[in-house]
């Protein structure tokens, strides 16, 4: 019979209340924003203004306080699809393989004759050699440089890839260093651009890595295109200072020629440096993560010859002393320096994890772009676009809701408000997903939404059309329903499914907006599902068991 | 008896397959001559798919297309095609211009010399003008993007052929997806007719339409595969008509209520999402044919198989309280 056991009205109800809960933060967009943004302005800083504060209390704590992410196309910002031109850092590694070949190849002049670099391709060094006789041995001599290389994938191979023709040897990376190295360099790309996009704060900056060597970049809120590019391009401010104290206090004031910086690691902690760097990250050639002789996550690094002089006299007058490693204004690390390091490359020791001694290694590598990045794709929306874009979609949903609205009610009335109930249950809980799960609304998942209005009630037009014909036969109003819910099924489900699909599809190709409209197509169809089968159907039940009709009209 | 809106009558009888001959060549025509258009005028593509620059100008006073043109012209930025944008939900202190600049050789996106010089060419013309948008696609990626574009439509394509030929039979899913390239083609071609801009968003807007057109077809299948099972004897065009019949209120109402929320997006949502809207109105409307008109045409020529199946088949045996 017409019944829906107690635990599912519980679990339906308990369902609706979420949706509309989570989805009334979107109501008070502007108040919310605000108290988020004080949030995490506070977090971020360690402690709070008063205007925060103010921000922050203009939105209850205990409420849900998740919102829907509006797209760049609604808040307006810029876009950049950004191809990483990976060939350069094989050229910058063969470039500096040279001197080294040279040298070793030098110290055997006798028997390999004299070298020289003969032209090749970017990515490959050709060094030809005087006694072709002595290839073999030249070979031997250019294979000690190679280091084994470590992935996952590529054990047991070494770095580079050694052949000989004619009287040249000919160098090049070997397949799994170029994955590895491929890999260091968006890693290194990813995270530069993460941390110059992060300092000037906006929100929600989305920087993904994009098949083999792309990266897309959303900033919402800037001005263009042409400043996020200029923001990227700057290269990272790492230093090497000397550390005069260590304190608690952020407003001390410095000496002359001293600066005061937070610590990354601890907060609260803050040193005294020395605002001259003894070594600039731009003498840095290469840091790894790696392992000290006790077999503690490490950070191994190297200064070119210039660095490296400078760096071994600061060492060696200054053995105990507090180091700072610092990277835009901010203290990474501050290890003790334990011995003179010579020779210009060291170890970073210190608390470190598997995890953080790899990051640190990224940030240190991170100093300047790796490789040059071409821009395929350039967007930029203005802020005025997207807030007419917002108000011409809300004034069209509701237009659009209200003429449905009127000509559900006008069809089949009582039943045609319940199906409003329903609808207007199903937008919240559109909200409140795409809330929760921080999805994105783009100005295509506007008409999405819109979309689904109309589409909604065709779960419930099924139904009803088919309580109307199950009437008809009269085995009176509560088998009808059942019937009419029964065999409209089949129909909802398959239809539903095919819709399904096309949208998953949809969010498989798509990008940016057009993903943005098929997430709000995928929750639509599925809210509206559960709404139009279960929301309705509880409605019409409570309705039924308190009027007991003898008939009813659809 | 309280009032109720009808507008369709309880009980229909309309033969829909009386100008079964006409209505078919019709649509049969209608796709020949929109590939015909596709391939002889061309659609106009946007950026996504060819590469280029677009820039949207703002301005308060009205816009002079021939000045913006002259302003532009010295640049020898190939071809610039520039027009102004109506809306009626601009104010009369909004005038709207799209610009749009040809992929330059052998460059990778718009160089920001080139946009820099453009609009301050055009800000020379109208002191007032803003650029309320500024975008640039290299001609790498729009290549890439017109395969994942076709790719998409294959996909989906297929992938519904297939749910429906595991759901129904495979005359079911031949006749759904003929009226689905039916409605694909048609709106293709009435873009290239129109001149409208075809991008990334009208993709979509095709995607939404197969899904909408396939959503269509299946109520009308559904039912055509209940009373099959019901009328065992009657021939398949008539069970067809009564299926039809039966679900044209259906049919109507959600095509009605889909309709005027995508009008109200139509004339009220803005410029920037008009043609994505108006494809989607459009498909609605060719969808809702095509399932009446296309998908059991083909299914009544291919015949169906009406040896009942063993297991009664779909979700419609399970009452409501099976689903989970």
């Amino acid at each position: 019979m017409l019944q829906i056991p107690m635990w599912k009205r519980v679990l339906i109800l308990a369902v609706c209340l979420f949706g509309i809960v989570s989805a009334a933060p979107n109501l008070f967009y502007g108040r919310v924003e605000a108290h988020n943004d004080a949030i995490a302005a506070a977090t971020k800083a360690g402690f709070e203004t008063e205007a925060q504060a103010e921000a922050r209390a203009s939105w209850p704590d205990w409420l849900p306080a998740g919102l829907v992410n509006l797209g760049l196309d609604l808040r307006g910002g810029a876009h950049l699809l950004a191809e990483v031109q990976l060939a350069d850092v094989y050229k910058a590694r063969m470039d500096a393989l040279w001197p080294e070949l040279r040298q070793a190849l030098a110290a055997e002049r006798a028997t390999v004759g004299a070298v020289r670099r003969a032209p090749s391709d970017p990515g490959t060094l050709r060094v030809q050699i005087g006694e072709p006789a002595a290839m073999t041995r030249a070979l031997e001599i250019a294979a000690r440089l190679a280091t084994p290389v470590v992935s996952l994938t590529g054990i047991g191979q070494n770095d580079l890839a050694i052949s000989a023709e004619g009287d040249q040897i000919v160098v090049t990376l070997s397949e799994a260093e170029m994955v590895a190295t491929d890999n260091r360099t968006m890693q290194q790309s990813l995270e530069i651009i993460r941390r110059r996009v992060d300092e000037v704060g906006t929100r929600e900056p989305t920087i993904q890595r994009q098949g083999s060597d792309r990266i897309l970049i959303q900033v919402p809120g800037i001005g263009s295109a042409d400043e996020l590019k200029a923001l990227i391009g700057t290269t990272a401010q790492l230093g090497f200072h000397p550390v005069l104290a260590r304190g608690a206090n952020a407003n001390a004031l410095p000496g002359v020629g001293q600066v005061i910086y937070p610590s990354v690691e601890e907060s609260g902690l803050f040193y005294t440096l020395d605002a001259v760097p003894v070594v600039t990250g731009e003498e840095l050639t290469d840091a790894r993560p790696d392992f000290d002789q006790n077999g503690r996550p490490a950070v191994s690094f190297r200064f070119n010859p210039a660095g490296a002089r400078k760096f071994g006299d600061y060492t060696a007058a200054n053995i105990g002393q507090l180091f700072a490693i610092v990277l835009d204004h901010e203290v990474i690390s501050a290890p003790v320096i334990q011995s003179h390091i010579p020779g210009g490359s060291g170890i970073i020791t210190g608390n470190f994890t598997v995890e953080s001694s790899t990051n640190l290694a990224v940030l240190l590598r991170a100093g300047a772009l790796p490789a040059k990045m071409t821009f395929l794709e350039e967007r930029t929306i203005g802020p005025e676009l997207g807030q007419d874009s917002i108000d011409a979609g809300s004034i069209a949903a509701m237009v659009g809701m209200v003429a449905v609205v009127f000509f559900m009610v006008a069809s089949y009335g009582l039943f045609g408000v319940f199906a409003t109930v329903a609808l207007g249950i199903n937008m919240a809980l559109i909200f409140g997903i795409l809330s929760a799960i921080g999805g994105t609304l783009t100005l295509p998942g506007i008409a999405g939404i819109v979309l689904t209005i109309g589409m909604a009630v065709d779960a419930n037009v099924l139904v009803f059309e088919r309580i109307r014909e199950e009437l008809r036969t009269a085995r009176g109003p509560a088998r009808a329903i059942e019937l009419g819910y029964e065999k409209a099924m089949s129909a909802i489900v398959d239809a539903n499914i095919t819709t399904f699909i096309t949208a998953t599809i949809l969010f498989l190709a798509g990008s940016g907006p057009v993903r943005g409209f098929a997430i709000t197509l995928l929750v639509g169809i599925a809210t509206s599902v559960f709404t139009a089968i279960y929301v309705t159907r509880l409605l019409m039940l409570i309705w039924f068991e308190r009027r007991r009709p003898k008939t009813i009209t659809v | 008896m309280a009032f109720r809106l009808k507008l369709v009558p309880a009980h229909t009888k309309i033969d829909f397959f009386r100008w079964q001959r006409g209505t078919f060549g019709f649509s049969v025509l209608m796709v020949l001559v929109s590939f015909a258009l596709i391939f002889s005028i061309g659609l106009n593509f946007g950026i996504d798919f060819r590469g280029g620059t677009t820039i949207r100008t703002e301005t308060v006073t009205a816009i002079d297309v021939g000045s913006y043109r002259s302003a532009v012209a010295p640049l020898g930025l190939g071809d610039v095609s520039i027009t102004e944008v109506f809306d009626p939900t601009f104010g009369a202190d909004k005038h709207v211009a799209m610009i749009r600049i040809q992929a330059q050789e052998g460059a990778e996106s718009a160089t920001p010399e080139l946009v820099a010089a453009v609009e301050a060419a055009l800000k020379a013309a109208d002191p007032a003008v803003v650029f309320a948008s500024v975008e640039s696609v290299g001609p790498k990626v729009s290549g890439e993007l017109i395969q994942t574009a076709l790719l998409a439509v294959f996909g989906a394509t297929a992938a519904i052929l297939f749910y429906i030929w595991l759901r129904f039979e495979w005359q079911y899913a031949v006749g759904a997806v003929a009226a689905l390239v039916h409605d694909v083609v048609v709106t293709v071609g009435l873009f290239a007719v129109l001149q409208l801009k075809f991008d990334l968003s009208i993709i979509a807007a095709l995607l939404t339409i197969l899904g909408y057109s396939i959503n269509d077809t299946v109520v009308v299948f559904d039912r055509l595969r209940e009373n099959l099972v019901k009328y065992k004897v009657m021939p398949l065009r008539e069970v067809m008509n009564i299926s039809v019949n039966e679900t044209l209120s259906r049919t109507v109402m959600t095509s009605g209520t889909t309709l005027i929320a995508l009008i109200a997006l139509l004339v009220l949502g803005g410029d920037v999402i008009r043609g994505f809207v108006f494809a989607m109105t459009w498909g609605v409307v060719v969808g809702t044919y095509s399932s009446v008109f296309v998908a059991k045409n083909i299914v009544l020529y291919l015949g169906v198989n009406r040896e009942p199946r063993k297991p009664a088949a779909g979700p419609e045996a399970e009452g409501f309280d099976a689903v989970p």
